[in-house]
């Protein structure tokens, strides 16, 4: 019982200490001014992680919206409402869907390959040696990976939004055959620019912020080791799914929820 | 050469991120009735807005011409005092113009109609539309329904 205890205690601890790192190199990485030299490492990181995602956002986006205008549609002919396909689905997208499902995408696409890069880096001892050299490798090498993916992210969950709404038009007025007007101006009529638009971009600038925090941190934390790399690998996409799925009840509540 | 196709991707990536946004404004939100739009605003008291909300359209002849800004109670008189904005210039509407809360369907919205009037006379910023008629509760009905069926 005691040990049962004690162990509890350790872990919270050990927990409570990687967090103290985590924010300790978040701060170090991104305070003080941003060196301008620095942009074309930020560019070349947007390369890596947004634009290099772009192909599997796009794919799963346009599933996700003709998936979802199929199951609307069904449900909705029901009561001769076809037309609202084109609200429910931007409503959902704009709010919900667009958000998380492209901030998991991007923990998995690009997190897990921001910490395996860095864990390897400090593997070979790459960041000691720029330490030796006099060049910070938080600022190096952490900072413009953080950037690129608060960047990267919002501009990754616009296009999945757009696609996916694409998508469920070809699938709602194409295939199926609602009303081209009747889903376009429903859409119009009931979504609001700040209130789904701008909350939605808020979210994903949150998300951003959560995924590529915990993906270099796991990588820059992770032992020396294959197999501490394998781990941390799968630590960042456990834990930033699990932080983007926390954090987007938290700020649904906040922005959505009425008492 | 090999970072000058990297730069290429990453402008052609944001320009995406742009016009990805430019559509969700504008297709999808529908922004284009901003800007240079002018409204002003008028009140009306109703003795039961029941289910209005705020942003809920005010219409004329079916024809969206206003939103409601705010729904507030006026506790001495126990009604409620709705504040909407109409587009356009003040003077568009006569000073004897009714409103109504009526229902889209049956189950929709709630809305406020607009019943235009004949007097001469318009209704300037911050006037009160004293012709009005609340929202008919379904629950209330039933009640004079069920009490006047006691008495026949």
């Amino acid at each position: 019982m005691v040990g049962f205890v004690r162990n509890l205690g350790a872990r919270f601890l050990s927990w409570l200490a990687a967090l103290g790192r985590a924010t300790v190199l978040w701060v170090r990485a991104m305070s003080g001014r941003p060196d301008w030299q620095d942009v074309g490492l930020v560019v070349k990181q947007i390369y890596h992680v947004g634009f290099l995602s772009l192909v599997i956002i796009v794919l799963s986006a346009f599933s996700i919206g003709a998936v979802l205008a199929l199951q609307f549609y069904t449900q909705l002919a029901r009561f001769g409402a076809q037309e609202a396909v084109g609200i429910g689905l931007a409503l959902v997208l704009l709010r919900e869907l667009g958000p998380v499902v492209t901030a998991l995408l991007f923990a998995g696409r690009a997190g897990s390959a921001l910490t395996a890069e860095i864990g390897l880096m400090k593997t070979t001892e790459q960041l000691s040696s720029m330490e030796m050299m006099g060049v910070d490798p938080l600022k190096r090498i952490i900072a413009p990976r953080i950037w690129a993916g608060l960047i990267s992210l919002p501009i990754l969950t616009a296009v999945f939004n757009m696609v996916a709404i694409f998508g469920g038009m070809v699938v709602a007025v194409n295939w199926l055959g609602a009303d081209a007007g009747g889903f376009w101006s429903g859409m119009r009529e009931g979504v609001e620019i700040w209130e789904d638009l701008g909350k939605g971009m808020v979210k994903t600038v949150v998300f951003g912020l959560l995924v590529t925090w915990v993906a270099v941190f796991q990588g820059y934390d992770a032992p020396p080791t294959a197999e501490g790399m394998a781990m941390a690998t799968t630590r960042t996409v456990v834990i930033s799914s699990v932080l983007i799925l926390a954090s987007d009840f938290l700020l649904t509540l906040v922005f959505y929820g009425e008492f | 050469m090999r970072m000058r196709t990297i730069e290429i991707s990453v402008g052609g990536f944001v320009l995406a991120g742009i016009v990805a946004l430019i559509f969700l404004a504008v297709q999808v939100s529908g922004v284009n009735t901003g800007g240079a739009s002018q409204t002003y605003e008028i009140t009306a008291r109703f003795d039961d807005v029941a289910g209005l909300r705020e942003r809920a359209k005010v219409s004329m002849a079916g024809v969206t011409v206003g939103r409601v800004r705010s729904i507030e109670v006026d506790m001495s008189w126990g009604d409620a005092v709705v504040t909407m904005e109409i587009a356009g210039e003040p003077g568009n509407l006569a000073a004897d113009t009714g409103a109504k809360i009526l229902t889209e369907g049956i189950l929709g919205a709630r809305y406020i109609g607009l019943s235009p009037g004949g007097d001469e006379e318009t209704l300037a910023a911050g006037d009160e539309i004293t012709e009005t008629q609340g929202a008919l509760v379904l629950e209330n009905l039933i009640g004079d329904f069920l009490t006047n069926m006691g008495k026949s």
